[in-house]
């Protein structure tokens, strides 16, 4: 076990720790305990960073699972590297932003924080992992985290429908993961990232490759909300704003951008892969920002530019991993550098949407409305949460001189580049980019303008606003600063991150260019990319000026029935609906039914496989005379049965139970078993016993009500189960296909000490099958009591 | 609904405690002899029944305040505690050892851990029997 498997359990451990300690640190904000965890994994994994160098990728393995390939091991290089400084550094700002923004008397904080470590050390584990599975393992976990965080005010109706949904959506794609996991493991035999990527050309070959790659796909899809799964993320809002802003914005949702970067190497040679990606992600650009301008709510706006900006990092990867084909690969290298652009976004993404995050969230906590309708015109009185709202914003827009600028250059480059390499009308991808660029800067001024200047109504707001305490602009101030450092200083990354990681998610392309270095920077002179900036700037104030006009009646033209909301709706009742009405066809609450299905399956089961296979055997040579004591309790047990037949009440019906039972326990005592014979006379007694005591409660016996059909469905049954088990019993007898066990069995006194060879089997040799039964026969038991106990108590409201 | 029958009750006095007997017997002889926990705790839980049968509900929980849910899962809990126990001294799950041991009174006697394993079996048995019937008997419609 290294320090990294000890760095990864750390917020586990405190998963239990803070609940733990909750009742003894109630007089401090818990926030202060959790606040330990991601400070210290940032001091841990910051110890890796150099702005000169990259790092040296290591691994580090525990065997958990080794029989079937699945390994605890970790794999540290530049790109889990950046994650794992994401994770931390934005977690640690988001918890102490937290402790400032949640009660501390209101709120149950144990919970949040639990949740919040759970969460943490969730991500880190799917970020660090190499082995698939146990990366499939940690990625689940992310999802019922932010499950439990979406639902953290659970008494909210939309909380829990936004969990839910957020649940279903993501965990849908996590299946078609693993599923796409497990084919790429019958591919290659392997689980390991590492060596999968190794095992190389052989996986082109085989047919299943390109389904593994789609259902991968799929999960990453999901998880980093593209179209037409991007529906999730805005009921995720109902979460508070702090788990806003790192999950839904900063860390989780970039999970599907991390699969697909670290499934480059593999996937990245197929044109498959390639455009799948930059068409799904440039339907959500564009999806993305004409949906945002819709919103009033800010959260719900700021969750629709997530989604558009996570379709723009997926683009560029998509425009990237056409490097490794080997159809372009004389202009690789300028495909790398959509990589190196992709990686840079994310990066300046999660740092200015993190920070705009925790302003609408101050804006919420000051003013208590979200709504952009009802604010406007506090800018003199929250100051500095307009100059950070400001940055951010700018940084979204992709204006100087913050980070998003840069990356918004690099990214039309990828796209002019895309054009110029490929046939050409293709120049329609970087003019619906540019389109969708619009929208972002329009979205990005009525994030600005729409809340903070303008008219103001303070009869409309709940509180009467102020700037925010230092502890909660603390948090978006530092992430402001850093998208300013960025824009000035990107070589802080570029040796660092950007290059190596970008060098590993083409490492075949890079073995030939192993010279390859990247330049980023703000200025790159007068080109056509500083050309559609202007652009956009013009025509963005143009048409923000006048959103008054073409606002409503542009979004009135889209109907509402056809949104994808709706259609989720709507797929979720016809769901239950069909369902129900499955379910209601068989299980009718009857329990004749339910005895005749088992019944039933059984017979067809049993006949079938006997006959069906071939293998019914009459074979009577082996077996002993019968002799005229036998004949007696067998003639014995067929009158009782018939009598059963005939009887006109319950308490006759029983006795002749009682009577088959006993003369069993007869047969068991010729056989010379006695364990079984006493067995079965005691449980005949205890549930004679059970007999007479339900008696009390079952109806009368009618037999006038049950028709003809009834009673020969019943008489089919009936005989069917006798037949097939007769037949069974008689095949079993003459068919000796293996060697009996009874000769290890003699041995009991042997090997188990115990001269009961019966006893030795059930409390040795098959001891798991004991234990197995009594748990059974206790949940049984537990059931009964529950079901009688929950009826008595209903009935006494 | 409470009935007395005199001679009914006598006999049970005498009766529960040679049923007890012999059911502790049972369980202890299912070594080597017919018996076990399984047929042990049906045992017990016959004579338990006859006592309900014999008094009434309320008597018999003064006389044997013990409540059977919790004797179930303790049972439950016994049986795959001794599992556990066996992946501590690192041996495959459920792995029963024996061994033989001079004891004061008893003499030579052999002790087994698959009898702790059945002493939890016994419990299980008798706890989840005495649940359903008593709680079957104690609702009413």
């Amino acid at each position: 076990m290294s320090t990294l498997h000890l760095a990864i359990l750390l917020p586990f451990v405190f998963v239990i720790i803070i609940p733990l300690l909750y009742k003894y640190t109630r007089a401090i904000h818990t926030g202060w305990i959790a606040l330990l965890v991601p400070v210290t994994l940032f001091v841990y994994f910051i110890r890796y960073f150099s702005i000169n160098e990259a790092v040296e990728p290591t691994i580090v393995s525990i065997p958990w699972i080794p029989s079937i390939g699945i390994h605890f091991s970790l794999y540290l290089d530049s790109l889990s590297l950046l994650f794992a400084l994401l994770i931390t550094g934005i977690g640690s700002l988001v918890v102490l932003y937290s402790i400032f923004y949640l009660s501390k008397d209101r709120e149950r904080l144990n919970l949040f924080y639990a949740y919040l470590m759970l969460f943490m050390g969730a991500m880190l584990g799917s970020v660090l992992s190499d082995n698939l599975m146990v990366l499939y393992s940690f990625w689940e976990l992310t999802s019922v985290s932010s499950f439990l965080l979406i639902a953290y005010w659970y008494q909210r109706k939309r909380s829990r429908y936004g969990a839910q949904k957020a649940m279903y959506i993501t965990m849908t794609g996590g299946f078609s993961m693993l599923l796409g996991f497990i084919i790429l493991y019958v591919i290659t035999d392997t689980f390991s990232i590492r060596e999968i990527i190794a095992s190389g050309d052989s996986l082109l070959s085989h047919s299943l490759f390109i389904p593994a790659m789609f259902f991968v796909l799929l999960g990453a899809f999901t998880k980093s909300a593209q179209f037409p799964f991007h529906i999730w993320l805005p009921d995720a809002m109902e979460a508070p704003t702090p788990i806003s802003a790192y999950l839904h914005s900063a860390t989780m949702v970039k999970a599907g951008v991390y699969l697909v970067a670290r499934l480059t190497p593999i996937f990245g040679v197929l044109l498959e892969w390639s455009w799948t990606i930059i068409i799904v992600g440039m339907i959500t650009l564009t999806m993305g920002s004409f949906n945002a301008l819709k919103q009033y709510d800010l959260k719900a706006l700021l969750a629709f530019s997530t989604i558009s900006q996570l379709g723009l990092i997926m683009t560029l990867l998509g425009v990237g991993s056409l490097a490794l084909n080997a159809g372009y690969e004389e202009h690789s290298l300028v495909f790398a550098g959509a990589l190196v652009a992709g990686i840079f976004h994310l990066i300046n993404h999660s740092v200015f949407k993190g920070s705009l995050f925790m302003m609408v969230g101050i804006l919420d906590h000051e003013t208590g409305t979200r709504d952009i309708r009802k604010l406007g015109g506090i800018l003199h009185l929250m100051p500095i949460s307009f100059t950070l709202t400001v940055i951010g914003a700018f940084s979204m827009a992709g204006l100087p001189p913050f980070s998003g600028f840069i990356s918004k250059e690099m990214f039309f480059t990828s796209l002019v580049e895309l054009t110029k390499h490929s046939s050409s009308w293709m120049a329609i991808i970087p003019v619906i980019a540019w389109i969708a660029s619009i929208f972002t800067f329009i979205y990005c001024m009525i994030i600005i303008f729409k809340s903070f200047t303008g008219t103001y109504h303070a009869e409309l707001l709940e509180r009467k606003p102020h700037e925010a305490p230092f502890g909660m602009l603390a948090s978006p101030a530092l992430l402001s600063i850093l998208a300013i450092a960025l824009f000035f200083f990107p070589g802080l990354v570029t040796t660092s991150i950007l290059e190596p990681t970008v060098k590993g998610m083409a490492p075949q392309l890079f073995a030939k260019h192993s010279d390859w270095h990247t330049h980023v920077a703000a200025w790159h002179g007068p080109n056509l990319e500083l050309l559609m900036t202007i652009g956009i700037i013009i025509i963005g104030i143009f048409l923000f000026l006048k959103i008054d006009k073409w606002k409503t009646p542009l979004f009135e033209l889209i109907p509402k029935r056809l949104s994808l909301f709706t259609l989720y709706d709507k797929a979720l009742v016809n769901m239950e609906k069909f369902a129900t009405k499955v379910t209601k066809a068989y299980m009718t609450g009857s329990t004749t039914h339910y005895l005749s299905y088992i019944f039933g399956f059984m017979i067809i089961l049993v006949l079938a496989t006997l006959f069906g296979t071939g293998s019914f055997i009459l074979d009577t040579s082996q077996d002993s005379p019968i002799e005229w004591y036998e004949l007696v309790i067998a003639i014995a047990t067929v009158i009782a049965a018939i009598f059963i037949l005939f009887a006109k009440s319950r308490l006759m019906s029983i006795m002749g139970v009682g009577v088959i039972g006993f003369t069993i326990s007869l047969y068991f005592v010729i056989f010379r078993a006695p364990d079984l014979a006493l067995t079965q006379l005691v449980v005949e007694t205890i549930s004679t016993a059970l007999f007479l005591l339900c008696f009390y409660f079952l109806p009368k016996m009618k037999a006038n009500i049950e028709s003809i059909k009834f009673k020969l469905t019943n008489a089919i049954i009936a005989v069917g189960v006798g037949l097939t088990l007769t037949l069974m019993g008689l095949s079993a007898y003459g068919y000796r296909v293996f060697d009996p066990i009874a000769e290890y069995f003699s041995e009991s006194y042997k090997l188990a000490g115990a001269k009961n060879i019966v006893n030795a089997i059930l409390v040795d040799f098959r001891a798991f099958d004991t234990m197995l039964e009594i748990v059974v026969l206790f949940s049984a038991g537990v059931g009964i009591y529950t079901f009688i106990k929950l009826r008595s108590a209903g009935r006494n409201e | 609904m409470k009935f007395t029958d005199v001679y009914l009750q006598t006999a049970t006095k005498i009766l529960v405690f040679i049923i007890m007997t012999f059911s502790i017997y049972v369980l202890f002889a299912g070594h080597h002899n017919p018996g076990g926990g399984f047929i042990g705790g049906l045992i017990t839980a016959s004579a338990l029944v006859l006592l309900y049968v014999a008094f009434d509900l309320q008597t018999v929980r003064e006389v044997i305040p013990v409540d059977f849910k919790k004797l179930a899962a303790a049972g439950v809990l016994v049986s795959v505690l001794t599992g556990v126990g066996s992946l501590v001294l690192g041996v495959p799950f459920l792995s029963q050892t024996f061994n033989y041991f001079d004891l004061p009174f008893l003499g030579k006697t052999e002790l087994a851990t698959a009898m702790i394993f059945d002493l939890g079996v016994y419990m299980c048995v008798v706890g989840t029997t005495m649940t359903i019937i008593t709680s079957i008997s104690e609702d009413d419609i």
